[in-house]
């Protein structure tokens, strides 16, 4: 039998073996190879002798060529013996080329082997080397961490995650005054403080299951000897590559000193340099706050508190006297007054307020009302001077829903100030009728200004009744305020408004310019009447500097005589002329009008006073002359002071008029103690100039 | 500060690496325990994964050869795996001796080994890296050696793409590394996809979701929308066996069953 063709051979291996591994070599290439590798075979099978060689080479030869899968030598060691057997039976070498496929596989094997122990061996020093390049970098990165660690100028600690300190450098041990070793032995939750925000431990709660990954906060710690420190506290998580959490990081940086100042400015802004006391600037926020409670019930109280006549001590004792009388006092309202739920603050000059942030109700708040009082009013010792002062309260008790700081602060103020008007050291409680009508008066005194435009305004006139005759030998003007909504309004209604307002001078003005023109029509129509006109004047008329020569353009301009126009003031507006109003008065006498005295009785009644005052005329108060109508009869004592009074003004040469007189009796009785006028509803109510021109007729 | 003692280290021989288990199927002994043990449970859903290993393989030959015929001699294989053989260097450096290669990849057992197997080849490196970096790469020391930037590239993504999610945004990558090289650079990707054999490549993927390195397969116009403003050369992207096959008339039906795609696109 002929040798089989080597490449026919080579091409069956080829086509056994082709796909089995994965191999770089292409098919026509291996084809080649394997035709070689046959050509061997057929060599060997030729030869005789036990070297073997060759065919354990072929089968490494296919290791190194990659074909490492084992379909590569089975199908090699079938594609051999099917092309093969044949002609070596035929040779007689059929147990040679079993041999040679024998040996042919141990090559392959050992080859494998020995590829599979180099690989094996190879990936082992690789993961070795990279896990000494991973251990090197971890170092070199350790290293720079440690010394970024150590010598770090922040406090730096390492806890798990259940808060246990693992490490800590150097300058947190520093800052909280335990040793290395005293904290890793201690958990970050051992540091609680009472200052410290509820929130710290939640957040370090989801930073530990993962949640967050990073949280910031201010911090407090005792120190080991029992110090605080303050510390700005930044709180990172460390996680494992699968993004599990691992550590905690803590940065501590020590804001003590930081702390302490905000503290104070923070005391500074919320605090009155002088007392002690919390100011205004606490008590709107804590007020504010406790508005802002939205229980329906919820009510606040506040009792605000002014000394009487702190002004007077520091003008007469001094600043520095008047300084530590506020001191003395804030401190005793702070001890005695302020509790839970209660803020004694001081709202600025001889101010003091308590809040009560949940109002016990009017009555008791009274009652600290009067407490604060009897506090103030207790004496203090003032540089060997024993002061008394006093205060006024005003109280007020509010619902929180619906009101705000400031609408209650108002209504303290004017409680307070119903306190002072009332007559001072005493406590008002906010009284909402009273309040109403303060709204109202308030609401016509802005409407007055407009009032004198729109000639709301008019007189009526009263007669002054001769005594002696029982002719009018003049007539008191008297302003009324014809209103639009309000109707009829008398001077008392709005003449103490319109003092206060100051639109007492252009009402004033108006009022003697048509008094004055009255006059003058009244001349025409009764050329032979001369009566006199009488004026009310204001304290505050009096004090204006243009009185002088306002009146003067007036007479000039009605033509009025000076003589015929009297002018009338209180006795209290008169007492407070001193000075300046005086000397006013001194030049309206010279002008040449008369002055009466009015309510003459009801003040202080000095007539020796009187005496250097440039007056004419007294009227005497109603009291004087109703004394006269008491149902038993006047008494001879009211008989005998009326008679003294009229003597005495005699003898200063001042006319007496007597108002109120209501009924015959009295007008025959005052005719008899030799009073010159008298006005009244005996004699005829105040009415339009009309009515004055009827009585003349009359007469 | 980097990581500080007490944290993990990268390496974890106690879990599969994708790219030792990619040895084994390759039919090589770089591979451990715990990663031949992965790779019988994939093949056990997909007994043909070792042939698909060896298409992509023959893919990357096929593209270094048709680079190295454009007049490229400079490659940067991204996610280059263990080199057993038929690697980018081989290849190239047959066709052309001046030929340098990078070899990147993250698995520090695989740089290693490729280090241990380099060492006397100065035209190639391998550096341990994070190809979603690809600035941080192209910066470092031992590429720039070797690579010049104002020279064509050939970049080359095989088999790895589909372990970048779209979180991380390939397109983007992509359009990144393009904007690093020169034109008439090239970048060759090729990738998984469920299109084909979807059931058992399905199971596969499963597989690796548990893996750190889960896996996200992408149809044929996701694949060819990561060229981005590329030019793709002929033949487009298609099915890894019938990019530019050898011998294209021995292409068998197995191969348009291929469930992963491939293509070339040149930087203009
Ligand atoms: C399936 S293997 C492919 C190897 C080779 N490119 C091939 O096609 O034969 C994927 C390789 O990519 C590597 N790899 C995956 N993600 C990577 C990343 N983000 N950076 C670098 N390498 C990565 C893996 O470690 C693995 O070696």
């Amino acid at each position: 039998m002929e040798p089989p063709n080597p490449s026919e051979v080579a091409g069956a291996w080829t086509d056994a073996i082709a796909e089995t591994s994965y191999v770089v070599i292409g098919r026509t290439a291996l084809a080649a190879r394997l035709t070689t590798r046959v050509e061997e075979i057929l060599t060997l099978l030729d030869a005789s002798g036990d070297d073997f060689g060759p065919a354990r080479s072929i089968g490494a030869a296919l290791v190194s060529s990659h074909f490492t899968e084992v379909g590569s030598v089975t199908g090699t060691l079938r594609a051999l013996g099917d092309r093969l057997t044949a002609y070596a039976e035929s040779v007689h070498k059929g147990d040679r080329l079993r041999r040679i496929l024998a040996e042919l596989a141990g090559g392959y094997a050992d080859a494998l082997r020995e590829r599979t122990l180099a690989e094996q061996e190879r990936i082992h020093i690789a993961s070795m080397q990279a896990r000494a390049a991973a251990e090197r970098a971890r170092w070199d990165s350790e290293a720079r961490f440690q010394a970024v660690f150590a010598d770090a100028a922040i406090g730096i600690g390492i806890g798990d995650l259940t808060g246990r300190i693992m490490e800590v450098n150097e300058s947190l041990s520093e800052m909280l005054g335990y040793s290395l070793d005293e904290l890793r032995q201690r958990s970050a939750l051992d540091f609680v403080h009472p200052s410290d925000d509820p929130a710290v431990w939640s957040d370090l709660a989801k930073l530990f299951n993962g949640e967050t990954s990073h949280f910031r906060t201010q911090k407090a710690y005792y120190r080991r000897d029992g110090t605080e420190i303050w510390t700005e506290l930044a709180v990172s998580l460390i996680r494992a590559q699968d993004g599990s959490p691992r550590f905690a990081v803590g940065m501590v940086q020590d804001i003590t000193e930081q702390h302490r100042l905000l503290t104070e400015l923070a005391y500074q802004a919320n605090h009155d340099p002088l007392t002690g006391l919390p100011n205004r600037t606490m008590f709107f926020e804590r007020l504010t706050a406790a508005l802002a409670d939205t229980r329906e019930d919820a009510r606040v109280g506040v009792c605000y508190l002014d000394l009487d006549g702190f002004k007077m001590i520091n003008d007469t004792l001094g600043h520095d006297a008047g300084d530590e009388l506020l001191r003395s006092v804030a401190e005793r309202l702070r001890v005695r007054l302020s509790g839970p739920g209660r803020l004694v603050a001081r709202m600025g000059g001889d101010e003091f307020v308590v809040l009560l942030e949940q109002s016990p109700g009017e009555t008791e708040l009274e009652r600290i009302a009067d407490e604060a009082l009897a506090v103030v009013r207790e004496p203090v010792i003032l540089g060997g001077h024993t002061l008394r002062v006093a205060a006024s309260v005003g109280v007020v008790d509010r619902a929180a829903a619906g009101t705000t700081a400031a609408e209650l602060m108002k209504a303290a103020d004017t409680t307070l100030y119903w306190a002072k008007s009332d007559g001072r050291d005493r406590t008002a409680v906010f009284d909402h009728h009273r309040h109403a009508q303060a709204v109202s008066r308030y609401r016509l005194s802005a409407q007055m200004p407009w009032a004198l435009d729109e000639e709301q305004f008019f007189l009526d006139y009263q007669p002054l009744v001769d005594l002696n005759d029982g002719v009018p030998a003049g007539v008191e003007a008297l302003v009324r305020w014809q209103h639009p909504e309000l109707g009829l309004l008398g001077p008392d209604r709005f003449v103490e408004m319109a003092e206060q307002s100051g639109l007492i001078v252009r009402l004033g003005r108006w009022v003697l310019r048509e008094a004055c023109a009255q006059a003058s029509r009244w001349r025409a129509e009764h050329p032979d009447w001369q009566p006199l006109i009488s004026v009310n004047l204001s304290p505050r008329q009096v004090a204006e500097p243009g009185l002088v020569a306002d009146l003067k353009r007036i007479l000039a301009e009605t033509g009025m005589d000076p003589g015929a126009l009297q002018l009338e003031l209180t006795e209290s507006a008169l007492m407070a002329t001193k000075g300046e109003p005086l000397a006013v008065l001194h030049r309206l006498a010279d002008l040449g009008v008369r002055i009466a005295i009015d309510d003459f009785g009801t003040g202080y009644s000095n007539l020796a006073y009187l005496s250097n005052l440039p007056i004419h005329a007294l009227k005497l108060a109603g009291p004087f002359v109703s004394a006269l109508r008491r149902p038993a009869g006047p008494s001879a004592a009211d008989i005998e002071i009326l008679a003294t009074v009229v003597r005495l003004a005699h003898t200063l040469k001042l006319t007496v008029t007597a108002e109120e007189v209501e009924t015959a009796a009295q007008a025959s009785l005052l005719a008899g103690l030799d009073c010159d006028l008298a006005q009244g509803w005996h004699f005829g109510a105040p009415g339009p100039p009309d009515r004055i021109n009827h009585l003349l007729l009359v007469n | 500060m980097e990581r500080p003692r007490w944290a993990p280290a990268d390496l974890d021989l106690d879990r599969p690496s994708v790219a030792r288990v990619y040895d084994y199927y390759l039919g090589g002994s770089h591979n451990f325990a715990v990663d031949r043990e992965f790779a019988q449970q994939v093949l056990q859903a997909m007994p043909n994964v070792p042939q698909l290993a060896r298409e992509n393989r023959a893919f990357l030959r096929r593209v270094v050869r048709a680079m190295s015929a454009l007049g490229v001699d400079q490659f940067i294989d991204l996610g280059s795996g263990i080199p057993t053989v038929g690697n980018v260097h081989e290849v190239a450096q047959e066709l052309d001796p001046k030929a340098r290669v990078v070899y990147v990849d993250w698995d520090p057992v695989a740089v290693a080994h490729g280090e241990a197997i380099l060492e006397d080849n100065d035209r190639t490196a391998v550096i341990g890296a994070d190809l979603r970096e690809p600035a941080a790469i192209f910066a470092d020391e031992r590429v720039k050696a070797l690579i010049d930037p104002s020279r064509p590239t050939a970049i080359l993504l095989i088999a790895v793409l589909h372990f970048v999610p779209d979180e991380l945004k390939p397109i983007e990558l992509i359009g990144q590394i393009s904007s690093l090289l020169a034109p008439g650079s090239h970048v060759a990707i090729s990738h998984a996809s469920p299109e084909r054999q979807a059931e058992q490549i399905g199971q596969a993927a499963n597989l690796y979701q548990k893996t750190a390195s889960p896996v996200t397969m992408r149809s044929q116009a996701e694949i060819e929308a990561l060229f981005g403003d590329l030019d793709l050369l002929e033949p487009g992207v298609v099915q890894t066996p019938l990019w530019r096959p050898d011998v294209p008339g021995e292409l068998g039906p197995e191969a348009y069953e291929y469930p992963a795609y491939a293509g070339v696109g040149r930087v203009r």
